[in-house]
């Protein structure tokens, strides 16, 4: 199932935006007057408008989720292993709906738009956003469309917990709910890792206290160290072992050679965090790492994980990745067991893997098979 | 191997029960207990290839090991616990069998009779531990780690504290009526129903 070019992609695609001219107001009791959302959509909505799929993306993900934009047929959509016809998520059976958060640097509302009032980008001021906003801004966006529910939820990482979140907080909009290598809420190491994150971006001179759209500059070094350290946590220690080993890109090993040395797994890293740099707004990335910080399922049922839970309606599917430390394995079972303990249908499984918490975006024979599986449950027969 | 037991595990489900499958495998015969007594039912299972092949029959798996993994089912969440054949395969028989009478109300095990007569005879005749068609694997690689006879079943469910509600016996059909009455010489295999003591 996993592929190159355009065998079995739903090939050709180009983004949608959505404007919402009522006042919503965020969680923290902010409020943007008006907002936007870009959103992608692949496959057909029916009749009955029992096909429609939601998926929500990771922290640096974006509204393309599968095919290609025109020009660019290298780098498909970041799941594009996942949807498309034929794939899990069945195009030729599912409508399925991709949108960028708010606060987001892909299009919708986020720090790199035009604050309404002052004319320039939102920069540090965009106030911040949490996953039950954008549930509700998404949920905004479905009514919009002429969906009144979602035959599934899914997500990964960040996604997953977004896909949670919706299951409880409007359970009846939510048929099934598919979370991949998330968790409850994250821990003290978790936090320490966004926090070195940030700390990165923030201490980059060219962050201007964020405001550095304004002043025409980036902090390029700031976010690409951030990306590299985030990146890091995403890969499992025996899958850069077979990656990339200690080889060397630039320089020798021998004794009498003078040189620069460059490992492969730097020069990766390096590739990896300047391409981010380029792409990704920094206060996005802070926005984005707070918003996981401040995640917890149960923040509303006092800690209770299995009372959150027992609002949902949906019949779940949840899975860990064997090598992922940064949710590991036991984060997804915990979700696995408050379900169960509230008598919630779940399917669980581990899947074997080296690909680290990435694993949910990389090709996996049972991964695959599993998720295609299940997935014949949602939609109509 | 006969699998006889698994039509009298059909027969002692209740109509519309919660069942819990441990060691589902393909979940052929949880889709059986739900399509033929209305089961609801969630399968446990460990092989990835098995998770993938219950969840194609539109059942819900969880991926454990029964070794360990009991301790996520809360007490009393299900009517029916089963394991059918696989008790001889645990590492702690006689803790699986007290959490599954914690879980289920009632709990439904089968397993192989190691005091069949044909065990006994070539134990005693060869000298060699038993090799046959149901358990063609020699001792040293053999998932069967704990066999065990009806009587030692029995007196296992005593010192637990677990009552027999009811036995079942497979056994061939010039054994039959033999299997019934001196089962632990006679049956093949023996299915139980039972559950925690009241007492």
């Amino acid at each position: 199932m996993s592929n190159s070019g355009t065998h079995n992609s739903v090939g050709l695609v180009s983004p949608c935006r959505a404007r919402f001219e009522t006042a919503f107001q965020l969680a923290n009791g902010s409020v943007l007057a008006e907002h936007e959302l870009v959103y992608e959509t692949y496959g057909e909505l029916n009749a009955a408008g029992d096909n429609a799929v939601l998926i929500c993306h990771a922290l640096s993900g974006t509204h393309h989720a599968a095919g290609f934009y025109p020009g660019d047929d290298e780098r498909p959509g970041w799941w594009d292993l996942a949807i498309g016809p034929g794939k899990p998520i069945d195009t030729r059976r599912l409508f399925v709906v991709c949108s960028n958060n708010i606060g987001g640097c892909d299009g919708s509302t986020g720090p790199n738009t035009l604050n309404p009032e002052t004319g320039k980008p939102w920069g540090a001021k965009f106030p911040q956003p949490q996953v039950q906003d954008w549930v509700r801004s998404q949920k905004l966006l479905a009514e919009y469309l002429g969906i009144s529910r979602w035959a599934a939820v899914i997500g990964g990482s960040l996604g997953g917990m977004q896909a949670l979140q919706w299951a409880i907080d409007y359970p009846e909009w939510v048929e099934h709910c598919v979370a991949l290598a998330a968790a409850p809420k994250l821990t003290a190491q978790n936090i320490a890792f966004n926090e070195i994150a940030r700390h990165a971006i923030l201490s980059d001179p060219d962050w201007c206290d964020g405001d550095y759209l304004s002043r025409d500059t980036l902090p390029s070094r700031g976010v690409a160290l951030a990306r590299m350290v985030g990146h890091l946590t995403y890969m499992s220690a025996d899958g850069m072992s077979d990656r990339f080993g200690r080889e060397l890109r630039e320089g020798s090993f021998t004794p009498e050679a003078e040189s620069e040395w460059v490992f492969q797994v730097e020069s990766y890293l390096r590739h990896q965090g300047t391409r981010f740099s380029t792409q990704f707004d920094a206060n996005t990335y802070v926005l984005m790492t707070r918003a996981l910080d401040l995640f917890d399922l149960a923040v509303s049922d006092d800690g209770d994980l299995k009372a959150a839970l027992d609002k949902a309606h949906a019949d779940f599917l949840v899975l860990s990745f064997s090598s992922d430390w940064r949710f590991p394995p036991h984060r997804s079972i915990e979700i696995r067991d408050a379900l169960m303990a509230a008598g919630k249908p779940v399917t669980y499984a581990n899947i074997e893997t080296d690909n680290g918490h990435d694993g949910f975006l990389l090709p996996n024979k049972t991964y695959e098979a599993l998720l295609t599986q299940w997935m014949q449950r949602v939609g109509p027969a | 191997m006969n699998r006889l037991d698994l039509n009298t595990v059909l027969g002692w489900v209740p109509q519309g029960s919660k069942v819990l499958d441990l060691g589902c495998g393909d979940g052929a015969f949880l889709k059986r207990l739900c399509e033929e007594r209305g089961a609801i039912g969630v399968g446990v299972d460990i092989d990835p290839d098995n998770l993938v092949s219950a969840v194609s029959k539109g059942l819900d798996v969880i991926q454990e090991d029964i070794n360990e993994g009991l301790n996520c089912f809360t007490p009393y969440r299900f009517d029916v616990v089963i394991l059918t054949h696989a008790l001889q395969e645990l590492t702690h028989p006689h803790l699986a069998l007290e959490r599954m009478v914690h879980i289920g109300e009632e709990a439904i095990v089968s397993f192989p009779n190691f005091g069949h007569w044909r065990c006994r005879t070539h134990l005693g005749l060869t000298g060699h531990m038993p090799v046959s068609k149901a358990m063609p694997r020699s001792w040293y690689d053999t998932p069967n780690i704990h066999f065990c006879t009806v009587k030692d079943f029995e007196a296992l469910c005593s010192d637990l504290r677990i009552d027999i509600i009811e036995r079942a016996t497979v056994a061939g059909a010039a054994q039959k009526w033999l299997g019934k009455w001196w089962p632990n010489l006679f049956a093949s295999s023996a299915v139980y129903r039972i559950r925690r003591s009241a007492r």
